[in-house]
């Protein structure tokens, strides 16, 4: 039987650390761009429209991402589309970002004052032009601090891949205690790495909050 | 022929009646004071009137333009009214001089240099010319007020709309916002305030329109409504602000 030394364990992790950021970046970029039509979709404050997003959002936000991912990968297969882990883990990560960042941003949206929009209106400009140098410069500052907070949710949520067999940080870290019987060891390494990668996102949203505070 | 005619105008919010059945002539050069108690309807007929809020029976024309609920239509009519508001609503995140430059730039395709000029030269009118590159934030309620007319003024409106305009100001900064208000009706411009500055309505103004319950109550030449109010409610809320 092959034996793991420490730094067997540490770079097997390692190497599965890629696939968390990979993914962790997936989500964040494809759910930030579904988050972003949302929000400019919902400003249009089309009933329809607006009813359709926040089934949307309440459907991500009210069900485990868990049940999410069991749906994207075993419903999927189910009715006879075959997704990979990377597809189902990707999608469904996609699709739960979208909705919480839909939410932080509409918020950010909301958070200005009304008459801002009347100020434009009154001084003739169209509603892209209202959003494009009035709204949207202005709720991006606030916006910030929230969203780099939310990645760190992203990171930890990309965990749960592991229960489909995607090989990211924590299936790793399962299988190398399956073959270790360590898993003080390996889960504490495993733990220390997602610390590593989520603290400075934390440090990063606290600072940016502080700063945004300083400028209003 | 007058600038703005407002004719039989009904406004309900839900079962609320709020304007009933609103008359008002506004001729071109002249200045209309709005004063009322507070829900008697002046700030929803001021926002009718540019369509800030739509109204549901009669019809509003303001330089020969009709104002419908109808975004395209709003857009052109907003050349015509201009609106400052009680809580001024500048960009905050934009200098004063680029708050003034915004609109024509973006609505009227004026080019930087002719708007940054125009800019400066309104700016210079409200008694800030050296304030082009101040943000909302470091200016006073006073000098966020007078910039918040010159990027009203930027666009030529033929009106201008001026919703409690001084009502969130120190009383010590009001007197600055309303000197700019004179200057304006000594160079002609048509003006329509809802006020709770009576000196300012009865010196300046010329026409005084006292609302009370969704209805226009009592109007006249503003000396001999302040000198000879006619209703009884008129009266006590005169005897009450004055």
């Amino acid at each position: 039987m092959m034996q793991f030394s420490d730094w067997d364990i540490l770079r097997n992790l390692l190497l599965a650390a890629r696939w968390t950021l990979l993914l962790s970046l997936i989500a964040f970029t494809g759910g930030g761009l579904v988050g972003l039509c949302l929000t400019l979709a919902r400003s249009l404050r089309n009933p329809l429209i607006s009813g359709f997003i926040k089934a949307y959002v309440e459907l991500f936000q009210g069900t485990p991402l868990l049940m999410q991912l069991f749906l994207a990968f075993f419903g999927l297969s189910l009715i006879g589309i075959d997704v990979d882990p990377w597809t189902a883990a990707g999608l469904s990560l996609t699709l739960f970002s979208s909705a919480f960042l839909h939410e932080i941003w509409r918020g950010c949206i909301d958070a200005l004052p009304k008459g801002q929009w009347e100020a434009c209106r009154t001084l003739g400009l169209s509603y892209l032009q209202t959003m494009r140098y009035v709204i949207l410069p202005q709720a991006l500052r606030i916006a910030i601090a929230p969203t780099v907070g939310f990645s760190v949710q992203i990171v930890k949520g990309t965990a749960l891949a592991s229960i489909i067999g995607f090989v990211e940080l924590t299936k790793a870290g399962t299988m190398l205690n399956n073959a270790t019987f360590q898993p003080f060891k390996v889960f504490a390494m495993v733990a220390a790495l997602y610390f590593i990668i989520c603290y400075p996102l934390s440090l990063f949203a606290k600072h940016l909050e502080n700063k945004t505070h300083v400028t209003r | 022929m007058s600038l703005v005619s407002i004719d039989q105008i009904h406004k309900y919010y839900g079962e609320n009646h709020v304007l009933k059945g609103v008359d008002l002539k506004v001729a071109p050069g002249e200045v209309v004071s709005i004063i009322g108690r507070s829900g008697s309807g002046k700030s929803t007929l001021l926002r009718c009137i540019n369509g800030l809020e739509a109204y549901q029976q009669g019809a509003i024309v303001v330089d020969s333009q009709a104002v419908e609920d109808d975004e395209y239509k709003l857009r052109l009519l907003s050349r015509s009214v201009g609106m400052v508001f009680q809580n001024f609503n500048l960009f905050p995140h934009m200098t004063a001089g680029e708050n003034v430059m915004l609109a024509p730039k973006l609505v009227l395709g004026q080019d930087s240099k002719t708007s940054r000029a125009h800019a400066q030269e309104l700016l210079e009118k409200v008694g800030l010319g050296d304030k082009f590159d101040a943000y909302p934030n470091n200016l006073s309620g006073g000098q966020q007020q007078r910039v918040a007319i010159a990027r009203s003024l930027a666009m030529s409106p033929k009106v201008l709309l001026c919703d409690e305009i001084t009502s969130a100001l120190d009383p010590e900064l009001v007197g600055e916002v309303l000197k700019v208000l004179e200057q304006l009706k000594a160079e002609g411009m048509t003006l329509i305030l809802v006020t709770h500055e009576m000196n300012f309505a009865r010196d300046v103004g010329d026409t005084v329109v006292f609302m009370h319950q969704g209805k226009v109550w009592e109007t006249g030449p503003s000396d001999e409504v302040f000198a000879s109010p006619q209703t009884s409610e008129l009266q006590s809320f005169i005897s009450a602000v004055l």
